[in-house]
């Protein structure tokens, strides 16, 4: 369980986040959901410690993020996956050394455990023999796929994906979305995910929070979220012409 | 603050080992063909331009030998050569840490527990300091066969008097002022370099600012360390 309270963070006088309290449930896919610009990536990177923030205090289980120091947030990271938007896969090394390097650099696993680790994570996201692929010779979904194999190798408590959809066709977004989903509940984590997609709301939003100007602006499920009276929910929600000829 | 973070000891020794090896290989065996060309042809320049200058009888032909060896240890390969590893490796480091940052590997490196800076700039930085010195002497080596090649197939100078001369009042204290100095100017490209290129923000267009500024800045603090150096070592 993930909690942030009142937490609030600026940018050279400009108010990215205003007081923004939320709870992220373990074993749940909880989405963080809202117009681009609207500070659902300032509010992933102030949990994560990418940024830190001006005001409130994060819990990761109870353990105090915002007073922690470098060597103490170095160890709770160790518990931490992340999805980052592009992939993030590190260009000079091929598919095996990406999903192997938080193996390599905190584990002392011999080397065939390590494989059979690696082997195991990237059978779990559906890829086989990829293992000596370069990162520049994978698709888009692949590469988003090494991506959540390199977020699990190490058995995480928290998983974060910044738009894990950007750049995918809906088949493949729904791939990705599914498979979130699935890890999420097979290994009992706390799942955050940043996205605009309302296919992936639909279908994964266990818990959904709407930020709007920096504010936490209405909470719910990917149920409640269709019969929503709020306005500017439902201006975000049914915004698009396929959603709003379905919503009439 | 930045330093601070790359000065750290390292997660893993054998990590370590593996990348400060790799580094070596890219920012020192990969210069060693530019080195050895402009070495080789400066070299060749500077001996015959000293034999154009001497035109006075009473000077011994071996003055081109020992010249071209003075400017060629003195100033040449430390100096100019590390000039052009600013811009070789510099701009390498730059770009390599600034496309990094802003693909967001630096930040997945972070998520996951690891001293970016560190495991970053950290090797870099050792593997400079370790090899610059072997490109340097290599760089010396050349420029100086490079003066004697030229003067022997010119017919300028005789290869007994270009030997004579580069063996005339040899000072052991010049190599070890060489390679102080290009010891000093390898940390100044490596840790300038990493800076910019750990700290770029933005796309495409800033990793290429940072990669600007990094040559720059490295090539402005190599002369003023040159000017301090040479002070404070040959006076």
């Amino acid at each position: 369980m993930i909690e942030a309270r009142n937490i609030e963070k600026s940018f050279g006088g400009h108010h990215v986040l205003k007081n923004a309290s939320c709870l992220f449930e373990k074993g749940k896919t909880n989405l963080i959901i809202g117009q681009s610009g609207s500070g659902k990536t300032v509010l992933m990177k102030c949990l994560v410690g990418l940024f830190e923030v001006d005001k409130g205090k994060i819990f990761y289980d109870d353990r105090d993020f915002t007073t922690m120091n470098f060597e103490q947030r170095k160890t709770l990271r160790r518990e931490i996956g992340m999805l980052f938007q592009g992939g993030a896969l590190f260009d000079s090394m091929n598919v095996e050394q990406n999903v192997m390097f938080p193996l390599n650099m905190f584990t002392t696993k011999s080397l065939k455990e390590k494989q059979e680790r690696v082997n195991f994570v990237l059978h779990r996201v559906n890829l086989e023999n990829v293992n000596s692929l370069m990162p520049s010779e994978l698709s888009g979904g692949m590469r988003k796929r090494v991506a959540i194999a390199r977020a699990i190798a190490m058995n995480p408590q928290y998983l974060f994906c910044d738009e894990p959809n950007s750049g995918l066709d809906p088949q493949t977004s729904g791939v990705i979305d599914h498979l979130i989903r699935e890890i999420t509940q097979e290994y009992n984590i706390t799942t955050i995910v940043n996205t605009h997609d309302m296919n992936s709301v639909l279908s994964i939003g266990d818990r959904v929070v709407f930020i709007l100007n920096g504010e936490l602006w209405w909470k719910g499920n990917m149920e409640t979220i269709l019969h929503t009276d709020n306005p500017e929910l439902n201006k975000f929600v049914f915004g698009t012409e396929l959603t709003s000829r379905l919503k009439q | 603050m930045l330093m601070k973070r790359v000065f750290t000891r390292p997660q893993k020794r054998v990590i370590f080992t593996n990348q400060l090896l790799t580094e070596i290989n890219n920012l020192g065996v990969d210069s060693l063909g530019i080195v050895a060309f402009i070495s080789m042809f400066m070299g060749a320049v500077v001996a015959i331009q000293t034999a154009y200058n001497i035109d006075n009888p009473l000077i011994p032909m071996s003055m081109v030998g020992f010249t071209t060896r003075q400017s060629i240890i003195l100033e040449f390969s430390p100096t100019v050569i590390s000039l052009i590893l600013a811009g070789k490796v510099g701009s390498r480091i730059a770009s390599e840490i600034g496309t990094m940052r802003v693909t967001e590997q630096i930040d997945a490196l972070e998520i996951m527990g690891v001293n970016s800076a560190n495991y970053l700039i950290f090797p870099k930085i050792i593997a400079s300091i370790l090899i610059n010195p072997v490109l340097i002497i290599f760089s010396m080596w050349l420029g100086i066969l490079g003066g004697w090649i030229a003067m022997t197939a010119s017919g300028l100078v005789s290869t007994n008097d270009f030997v004579r001369g580069i063996r005339v009042d040899f000072e052991g204290y010049t190599i070890f002022y060489a390679l102080t100095k290009t010891v000093v100017f390898a940390f100044i490209i490596s840790s300038v370099s990493g800076f910019f290129g750990y700290e770029t923000k933005g796309g495409a267009l800033e990793v290429g600012q940072a990669s600007t500024k990094a040559v720059v800045f490295s090539s402005v603090i190599i002369i003023l360390f040159n000017l301090i150096l040479t002070q404070l070592l040959l006076t």
